[in-house]
């Protein structure tokens, strides 16, 4: 390994929980390829549709209703920092899809602004990923994902899609939007899969 | 090689730009050109084996060959000090990339487009002008220390408009506060051109926010978030 000339490290990290590569990071940065869409709760709603056996349709006020869950997970971002412990609210998948058969093995989110990303079902169902509309016990900000987003804690945190409306299951793979600009079609920061070909 | 290896960078030159900045030209070996706006990830290791990555623009031109990144220096971090204070030449660090597809500038786009950018978040914006762009640039800056490029950026003539939000230079009759709507309907009122912003995260989202208001479509705006 060929090291740098006086360079030395200047941050405290708490190494086990952090991912090769990563940071440990006290704010909350963004990232996002445009600017943040601001939707109206009357008009929001979400929906699961495509492969599966029944398509259903949440609106705001029903998908309050559905049960949640508190949960307080560690994010990693592939721009290399990581929060740890970050505390949210949100509706389990497996909740969303508790009574549907599933079709496909795969799910594409999609988002206001037009925003996908693709992710295999297996990485969103069975406790691991959530629909999250409160952070750190208040409302989740547009800026991050509001009214929901999704929560993938365990992938790059691209994958947990801000202002996800739609979860389009199919039976083929199809890249989202980063995916399409070389960005790793999994994302698993453990295995630090930032770009296609990682 | 693939973009994803690492690679062996060499500074070969070092050019102070501001008291807070510098650009540091690389000697990449196997470096395969990039298009305008990308950035390369960037590796330091010390000797004690720790490591710290971080992203960096691409400030030069696609035909420029060498690789060359500009980097603030940001308080109390731990790269961006030794990108500025520390490095030397023939001092060397780990690079791979490019990467980013989405905040590119490419020459087939003839049509002029606006940039809009923030601190470091001239850097992208400078591949692209380097490149060609026909663009006019709003650019917002602490005091005149803390504008990238401005000797550069007069030479070549660019349509450049300035805001100042905390000194003014003496006799200064521009803008000295940030970015806002009234602002951004002033510099350009006309809808409809490609609009590429970049800096730090408050100032991208209250820019893009602001230009949604004014009647941009949302799918013409593209924006890198340095935070
Ligand atoms: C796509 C992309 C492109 C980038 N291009 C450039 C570039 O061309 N030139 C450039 O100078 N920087 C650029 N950056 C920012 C750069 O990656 C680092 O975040 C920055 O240099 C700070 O790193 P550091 O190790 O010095 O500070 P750190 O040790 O990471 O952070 C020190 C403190 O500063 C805060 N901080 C971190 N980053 C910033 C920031 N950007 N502004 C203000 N405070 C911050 C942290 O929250 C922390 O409290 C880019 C970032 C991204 C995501």
């Amino acid at each position: 390994m060929s090291t740098t000339r006086g360079f030395f490290r200047r941050r405290s990290g708490d190494d086990e929980r952090l991912p090769p590569g990563q940071y440990l990071e006290r704010g909350f940065p963004v990232l996002s390829a445009g600017p943040t869409p601001h939707t109206p709760l009357d008009q929001w709603d979400l929906s699961i549709t495509g492969a599966i056996s029944e398509e259903r349709t949440w609106t705001w006020e029903q998908f309050l209703a559905l049960p949640s869950e508190d949960f307080t997970v560690d994010i990693h971002c592939v721009t290399t920092w990581t929060k740890l412990d970050t505390e949210w609210t949100g509706v389990s998948i497996d909740t969303l899809l508790d009574g549907v058969e599933l079709e496909g093995g795969y799910l594409t989110a999609l988002c206001d602004g037009g925003y996908t990303t693709n992710l295999p079902v297996e990485d969103v169902t069975g406790g691991k990923a959530w629909v999250a509309y409160r952070y750190d016990g208040d409302e989740l900000e547009p800026e991050h994902g509001g009214p929901a987003r999704l929560l993938v804690p365990h992938l790059y945190f691209w994958k947990s899609a801000k202002w996800v409306r739609r979860l389009i299951f199919r039976e083929d793979d199809e890249q989202g939007f980063w995916e399409q600009l070389g960005y790793h079609d999994r994302g698993d920061p453990w295995l630090e899969q930032r770009y296609q070909g990682d | 090689m693939r973009p994803t290896d690492w690679r062996k960078a060499t500074v070969e030159r070092i050019r102070p730009e501001t008291p807070r900045a510098a650009t540091l030209t690389l000697n990449v070996p196997g470096w395969s050109g990039h298009r305008a706006g990308q950035h390369v990830d960037v590796r330091l290791t010390a000797d004690d084996g720790y490591q710290a990555q971080r992203r960096y623009s691409i400030a030069s031109a696609p035909a420029d060959g060498a690789p060359q990144i500009t980097v603030v220096e940001v308080d109390g971090g731990e790269v961006s000090p030794w990108m500025v204070s520390v490095a030397r030449e023939e001092d060397t660090f780990e690079v791979r990339g490019p990467f980013g597809g989405w905040f590119v500038w490419d020459p087939a786009h003839t049509e002029p487009v606006l940039m809009i950018g923030g601190g470091s978040g001239l850097v992208p914006l400078m591949s692209m002008v380097r490149a060609g762009a026909p663009a006019r640039l709003l650019v917002s800056a602490r005091d005149r220390d803390d504008v990238l490029y401005l000797d550069e950026l007069e030479k070549r003539g660019v349509d450049l408009a300035l805001t100042y939000t905390r000194r003014m230079p003496l006799g200064w009759t521009g803008w000295n506060r940030r970015v806002d709507r009234e602002m951004l309907w002033k510099w350009q009122p006309r809808v409809g051109p490609r609009v590429y912003v970049c800096g730090p995260t408050a100032f991208v989202e209250s820019v893009a926010d602001d230009l949604v208001f004014l009647g941009h479509d949302p799918a013409n705006i593209r924006t890198e978030r340095f935070g």
